[in-house]
């Protein structure tokens, strides 16, 4: 399965609220970060949950300011790193 | 409500113990069905019947509590035990327990 | 009075402990999981710990290209020493003296639990998951740890399929030590990131 992005990519998380079982934690949906790995392909938890194997991603490493994420931070240079799946992120604008 | 990333909190208790003989079970329980090919509860079941629990699940259940609950759903979900049979096999364990 | 089929059971049991034995006799009477799967499982965690992430960090520390093989692919590393960490997709993050890295799940409590073993309590409690996220210097300090202004804190959220291993630094004054010398110093709350490895006890 190719990858839509590549280390070192700029992106957007979704802003996305569906409900049912979702592994992309609410703080980080609308928030802009850099892909820092793609980790492989693997199946879609959203529907695994609902024992749907049926639906491979591409899943990626995605490093977050935590000033982006939160506004503030304890410093400056500190970040969060998250999962997410290729259908939650789109290019940053 | 699972999603609690950066949400308010308060002092970590670190207190460390060993998890209860039935924990363990339900630890190994869970393994165990993983390992079946296909597995008969997902981790990503799991999950999702943990957070269909309800608001207050964190707060009134164990950790455990939470996993044999979210477990017994997913087998009830997919027919492999039927609430009838837990019932009567709950009731068979607490005649043993008496005698 | 001790249950006659569970030794080391004592009465009386709560309605979730007669659940699980509900459930788990269920499945084998059905022939769906027989006992021995679930007591291989018990005996399969009993044999993890955090020894083998320590094992794992020493060889890291001494083999410089052993090292680099564990930051690609975390997993197979292991394997190289003999540790089988079954289905677990491994992803170790070095602490450097520019980065200090913390790993938390804060949708549930994912762990490397085939490598290190069951989490401590405090790793799944809602306090931890909710502040590690967005006050990770805090929580750190409240265990202990106070990392310096220049070092980066980097939080990961095991939020997919990976499972984190912190590599801590190796501690000063620990040259020419053999891997199993190493591996003493090497706490499971260094491989969670709320700890640095111990520094060596002056003999």
């Amino acid at each position: 399965m190719s990858a839509r992005f590549a280390p070192g990519d700029r992106v957007r998380v979704r802003e996305w609220f569906p409900p049912g079982h979702v592994r992309t934690p609410y703080y980080v949906r609308g928030k802009r970060g850099e892909i820092e790995r793609i980790c492989g392909t693997f199946n879609n938890p959203e529907r695994l949950a609902y024992n749907r194997p049926d639906d491979p991603k591409v899943l990626y490493r995605v490093r977050f300011m935590q000033t982006e994420v939160w506004g503030r931070a304890e410093r400056s240079s500190d970040t969060i790193d998250i999962e997410i799946y290729e259908h939650w992120l789109e290019p940053e604008q | 409500m699972h999603d609690l990333g950066g949400l308010p909190g308060d002092a970590i208790d670190r207190t460390e113990h060993q998890n209860d003989f039935w924990e363990q079970r339900v630890d190994a329980l869970m393994r165990a069905l993983g390992t079946l090919d296909p597995p008969l509860v997902r981790t990503d079941e799991l999950r999702r019947a943990i957070e269909g629990i309800g608001a207050d699940a964190f707060d009134s259940m164990t950790y455990y509590e939470r996993w044999i609950s979210a477990i017994t759903e997913v087998l009830l979900e997919k027919g492999v035990i039927s609430v009838n049979e837990l019932s009567g096999k709950i009731a068979e364990i607490e005649k043993r327990e008496a005698e | 009075m001790s249950h006659p089929h569970h030794p080391e059971h004592h009465l009386p049991s709560t309605y979730h402990e007669k659940l699980t034995a509900a459930v788990i006799e269920l499945l084998a009477e059905k022939k769906v999981l027989p006992p021995e799967k679930i007591r291989a499982a018990i005996d399969a965690m009993d044999a993890r710990g955090p020894n083998l992430g320590a094992k794992v960090v020493a060889r890291a520390w001494v083999d410089p290209e052993f090292k680099k093989r564990l930051l690609a692919d975390g997993s197979k590393a292991c394997a190289e020493l003999g540790i089988d960490v079954g289905s677990l997709k491994l992803l170790v993050v070095e602490n450097t003296p520019q980065a200090h890295n913390v790993i938390v799940c804060t949708l549930c409590s994912c762990y490397p639990k085939m490598l290190l073993g069951i989490p401590p309590a405090w790793y799944k409690s809602k306090s931890y998951r909710s502040r590690t996220a967005r006050e990770p210097r805090k929580v750190l300090h409240e265990f202990g740890l106070d990392v310096d202004d220049k070092v980066a804190v980097r939080v990961h959220d095991s939020t997919a399929d990976m499972r984190y291993l912190v590599l801590p630094i190796r501690p000063s004054g620990t040259e020419g030590w053999s891997e199993e010398k190493l591996a003493e110093l090497i706490t499971r709350d260094s491989m969670i990131g709320v700890a640095q490895a111990n520094e060596p006890t002056a003999v």
